[in-house]
């Protein structure tokens, strides 16, 4: 498929391709969003290149997928925006299904923070050296990842433990 | 109070491990920074646990209170008491079923929810939608942004001590209701918008009714301004509460109205221009102080532009349908359905498969809510459920700058900051 690139993001595909070519996978888009596919494992340095070099100061949006593949099974994506240059591309990267894990970029976009949290709260994926690792919408005693595609839409009955409506008397 | 232990302290009598993890997430918030005393002689510290009842949150918002006398040393927001799971849900929905649950992300403009929902189905479907369906989506937005606003103004200056005002502002908000009813036949939750178009087009009696809302709207907000500009109370609770860099205000990832009140003309309107914002005529107001009063400003004055927008949709409203025509695409018109055998086999296979997006594509696409960036990303596999669908929803974003902001302010601001974020919990908690 042939890319139309705007020279920004073309920019962006260079330096990335050049300085991280262990890490850099592929380029794609779709519906007219660009997505740039890189390895987990890189992931801070990218990041800090990006919003360093490349003025990538705003972090939108980051979220998961849950491909329900065999391999590869989990995706990040970041949103990220550079309001200087008006553009905005996808990051993405690929973590397996066993301990899928990440390094976290709250240190780098501080918006990081909560959003990383609501990917552990919905898929299970584990941030390292992130700075209040805990669930965020569904309480802490709960043990499943709700948006993981094997996880019932009806919930699990059960699965947690409802608060007493008379809580005077226990 | 020993606040190496607050956890042992209380004693939670449900979810324990969450309330738990939650009280150690306070204690160890920036510990770094501050030493704590083990010594409190005078017994002015205390863990203050606001939520999540309570009115001046705006919803089901819980917040756990450090404070040392009236100072907020520092604070934690636990959310989540209202999800309900939308984007699990959307994955077993075909794309025009789920509209009905985008009206109760963000409640109070569930217009701007809708539209947001139908331009990432068509950005990614690559539906052509047309012209005049643009112009009644940008009417309805517009109208819906104004609703929000009029309530944030009501509940934050009522927040700040005025009663009466709030009875004022739902009194504009009430003819807003009555516009809606008679676009789509709902006041609340409206569902108008329709993945290729609109529902229906305006009615005489509608279209009477927006203009007049038009005219005399903006002697209503003259007034409002004429009561609060110079109010010697409000000013004061405002000003230079709850302050907001620009650095931090990009940083944190605020949005809307929070983010431009920090310095940065983000505005999606501007930023990307969908639907036929490119072709009206308005301005992004920025303020520079970041502190309440800047975000009171400039909700205001999006109040204004928002007028200025209306009239223009109304000047260039361009005549001709309301939706495509394209049958693998949209709904036929109910007249179609009730009259003709083909329509009615159309409607149902609309229903029951829906929209099917090509296999593997996927698309993002933001609007301007009244709270600030609203996007949805769409994953599709080809059917008529989408595979992964994600709600960039503004309110949880400004949800995380305010557990920021308030370190640092006084207790008594508390409410008053939180009415000028402006947060909907439907929306941040999904």
């Amino acid at each position: 498929m042939d890319l139309e690139l705007s020279e920004k993001l073309q920019n962006v595909v260079d330096g990335l391709s050049e300085q991280f070519s262990d890490s850099f996978i592929e380029v794609y888009q779709s519906s007219g969003d660009t997505f740039i596919q890189v390895k987990s494992d890189a992931i801070v340095e990218i990041c800090t290149y990006l919003k360093e070099e490349q003025h990538f100061i705003y972090l939108t949006d980051l979220f998961g997928i849950d491909r329900f593949t065999s391999n590869d099974r989990f995706e990040i994506a970041y949103n990220l925006i550079s309001l200087r240059d008006r553009e905005r591309f996808f990051l993405k990267t690929r973590l397996p299904e066993e301990n899928p894990e990440i390094a976290s970029v709250a240190d780098i976009w501080r918006a990081a923070s909560w959003l990383e949290r609501e990917v552990y709260d919905m898929f299970g994926v584990t941030f390292t050296e992130h700075p209040d690792f805990r669930r965020i919408f569904m309480p802490e005693d709960f043990d499943y990842f709700p948006m993981r595609k094997e996880f019932p839409l009806l919930g699990i009955p059960g699965s947690i433990e409802l608060p007493s409506t008379t809580p005077d008397t226990e | 109070m020993d606040t190496k232990h607050i956890k042992d302290q209380v004693d939670p009598k449900f979810f324990k491990e969450h309330q738990e993890k939650l009280y150690q997430a306070l204690e160890d918030k920036h510990t770094t920074i501050e030493k704590m005393d083990d010594e409190d002689p005078l017994g002015t510290k205390m863990i203050l646990n606001m939520g999540p009842q309570h009115p001046a949150t705006h919803g089901v918002l819980r917040l756990i209170l450090q404070l040392n006398g009236e100072l907020i040393e520092k604070a934690k927001l636990d959310i989540g008491y209202l999800h309900r799971g939308v984007e699990k849900i959307a994955e077993n929905k075909t794309y025009q079923e789920f509209m009905p649950y985008t009206d109760r992300m963000d409640y109070l403009s569930p217009y701007s929810n809708n539209v947001a929902l139908c331009t990432a189905v068509e950005k990614i479907a690559n539906v052509e939608v047309p012209e005049r369906a643009h112009y009644i989506r940008m009417i309805g937005c517009e109208l819906a942004r104004i609703s929000s606003h009029l309530l944030w103004l009501g509940t934050m200056v009522m927040d700040a001590g005025a009663v009466s005002f709030f009875i004022w502002t739902f009194r504009e908000r009430e003819k807003l209701y009555d516009i809606f009813d008679n676009i789509g036949g709902h006041r609340f939750t409206i569902s108008h918008a329709r993945i290729g178009g609109v529902a229906n087009d305006l009615t005489d009696d509608a279209m009477a009714m927006i203009k007049d809302f038009v005219n005399e709207f903006p002697q209503e907000l003259k007034d409002f301004h004429g009561l609060l500009d110079r109010n010697r109370i409000f000013f004061d609770r405002n000003r230079e509460v709850g302050v907001l860099s620009p650095e931090r205000a990009l940083e944190i990832g605020a949005t809307g109205p929070t983010l431009r009140a920090s310095g940065y003309a983000y505005d999606l309107r501007d930023f990307e221009p969908y639907a036929r914002y490119d072709e009206v005529d308005f301005e992004v107001p920025t303020r520079l102080e970041g502190d309440n009063l800047a975000r009171y400003y400039v909700r205001m004055e999006e109040m204004h532009e928002s007028i200025r927008i209306i009239r223009q949709c109304l000047d260039k409203l361009p005549k001709g349908p309301v939706r495509t025509d394209n049958a693998k695409q949209a709904y036929p018109s109910k007249d179609e359905v009730y009259y003709s055998m083909e329509g009615m086999i159309h409607d149902f296979m609309m229903t029951d498969t829906g929209i099917c997006p090509p296999e593997g594509e996927e698309a993002y696409h933001a609007v301007e809510g009244p709270k600030g960036e609203l996007g949805y990303y769409i994953q599709s596999d080809g059917t008529g459920h989408p595979w992964r669908l994600k709600i960039n929803s503004p309110s949880f974003k400004n949800l995380q700058a305010l557990e920021d902001l308030l370190d640092g302010e006084m207790v008594a601001d508390t409410v008053v900051i939180i009415g000028g974020v402006d947060p909907v919990m439907g929306e941040a908690d999904k």
